[in-house]
């Protein structure tokens, strides 16, 4: 039987995971664009939080996948239900590239354009929604792109604590030294990396040339 | 107008024992004494380093004294509300300063949109500007990378004159193009600041800028005024440091410039 048979036969189970994968990446890299932006925001107003909050979000990233899905499972509500702790693993590893990308995104944008802005009366708020997120948006959408297919790469481990998606069969495979259960989550695990890539760089070449390339 | 600055003498800005220093302790500025008629265009002459643009900045509060008080139509800046001080003062800068994500319509209307204004007065606000500046209306939707750097400038002193401020600064504004556009928008300048009679208060390092734009010049070196006269009198100074300044300059046309009202 080779993997196209299998994912024949099995279609609505790959298709329901493969839902259920995407409902994982997609609603932890929704919290983390919700709490990240913010956060990257915040640092490039109060320089002081900086250092904190991004070494913070460092360390989250170097624990290994595996031990932070375990190191929630304790945690009160959280640790009920194995989505929950899969969703919340995954929006805390989706946060570094965000905070890093909307502060450096705000840092990039040219200074004379923002004492242009100030000396001309403009609000905070003002030269924020109008000026610098607009002009960080292209390296605030490749912040998004970066956590997304890690999110989808790294989602596949939360299988191991039972949370279903696409990693189940790559583990079914390995304990059952069957390669086409192996790729039965690893094709749709990669081609859903790919998707989020390819329409998010498109996204991000979009919105963030708007600034360079004129519509006419 | 909203931008309208209450006035209480003849003086725009007064600089009243100014000092301005980093925290670590270096003095950009001291005990700076300077007045600014209204409707003059007083020239800040300096080699880089010397103060020129922090004094600039110390008048539209991007930079608070550390020491003494600017005087804005004979209030302290630092009893201004800042962002209605900035709305009533045209800000001009080195390579415009436009934003680069927003077309030369926007640009322009950046201030009264901010003072919401309703977009139709905006839009014709605009479209009377481009006319002041010299530019062709059918610029109003382009980008500013789409233009080239005299047509940028022009946008940024449209930009600067929007919302009809008094008084207008100029950092530098013409210092990035080349000889002929320069020339050709200085010339523009001086029309245009014969017609307007606004405050204005404009940096530059060219001592031929300044002898051809300048109502009054002053110079400074190294924090410090050295001398602040009027072009005529400013050539013939005896003074060690504007000596050297005209000096280095070598020969020199003579002075036609502007003689303001001041």
């Amino acid at each position: 039987m080779n993997v196209f048979q299998f994912f024949w036969q099995n279609r609505t189970e790959v298709l329901d995971a493969t839902r259920q994968h995407l409902w994982m990446v997609g609603i932890s890299t929704l919290l983390a664009v919700i709490v990240g932006i913010p956060l990257g925001i915040l640092i490039t107003r109060w320089p002081a939080l900086n250092k904190p909050v991004l070494g913070s979000a460092n360390i989250i990233q170097t624990v290994p996948s595996l031990a932070l899905f375990g190191f929630l499972l304790p945690v009160p509500w959280i640790g009920a239900g194995a989505e929950r702790i899969a969703i919340l693993a995954l929006t805390l590893y989706a946060l570094l590239p965000l905070i890093r990308n909307t502060y450096a995104g705000i840092k990039g944008v040219d200074s004379s354009v923002i004492e242009a802005g100030r000396g001309m009366g403009m609000t905070d708020r003002q030269l924020l929604f109008q000026v610098e997120l607009p002009l960080a948006l292209g390296v605030i959408i490749a912040g998004v792109r970066v956590a997304a297919v890690i999110s989808v790469g790294l989602a596949t481990i939360a299988a191991a604590i039972g949370a279903g998606g696409l990693g189940q069969y790559i583990f079914r495979g390995i304990s059952m030294v069957n390669n086409q259960v192996i790729l039965a989550g690893a094709i749709p695990a990669a081609a859903l990396a790919l998707l989020c890539d390819m329409s998010l760089g498109w996204l991000e070449k979009r919105l963030g040339t708007t600034t360079v390339v004129p519509q006419s | 107008m909203s931008t309208d600055l209450p006035s209480k003498n003849g003086l725009a800005i007064e600089f009243r024992n100014v000092s301005y220093s980093f925290a670590e302790g270096s003095e950009l500025i001291s005990s700076l004494n300077l007045q600014v008629h209204r409707s003059e265009t007083l020239v800040l002459l300096g080699r880089s380093g010397s103060g020129k643009t922090t004094t600039l900045k110390l008048i539209n509060a991007l930079a608070s004294p550390t020491a003494g008080e600017v005087f804005v139509e004979g209030r302290p800046t630092s009893q201004w509300n800042t962002i209605r001080l900035r709305r009533g003062i045209g800000y001009v800068i080195q390579d415009a300063g436009l934003f680069p994500h927003f077309t030369v319509e926007r640009n322009i209307g950046l201030v009264p949109t901010i003072e919401n204004w309703p977009a139709d007065r905006v839009r014709q606000r605009v479209i009377e500007l481009l006319q002041v500046v010299g530019l062709d209306a059918s610029l109003a939707s382009r980008y500013p990378r789409e233009l080239s750097g005299g047509q940028r400038q022009r946008v940024g002193v449209a930009r600067a004159l929007a919302a009809d401020p008094p008084i207008l600064l100029m950092d530098e504004p013409f210092g990035a193009l080349d000889p002929i556009t320069r020339a050709e928008l200085q010339r523009e300048f001086l029309a245009l600041q014969r017609r307007l009679e606004k405050t204005v208060v404009f940096v530059t390092h060219d001592l031929r800028e300044a002898l051809l734009l300048g109502s009054r010049i002053a110079l400074m070196e190294a924090g410090k005024l050295v001398a602040a006269l009027p072009p005529d009198e400013f050539v013939r100074s005896t003074d060690p440091l504007v000596k050297q300044y005209l000096d280095a300059f070598g020969e020199l046309p003579t002075t036609t410039g502007n003689r303001g009202c001041a």
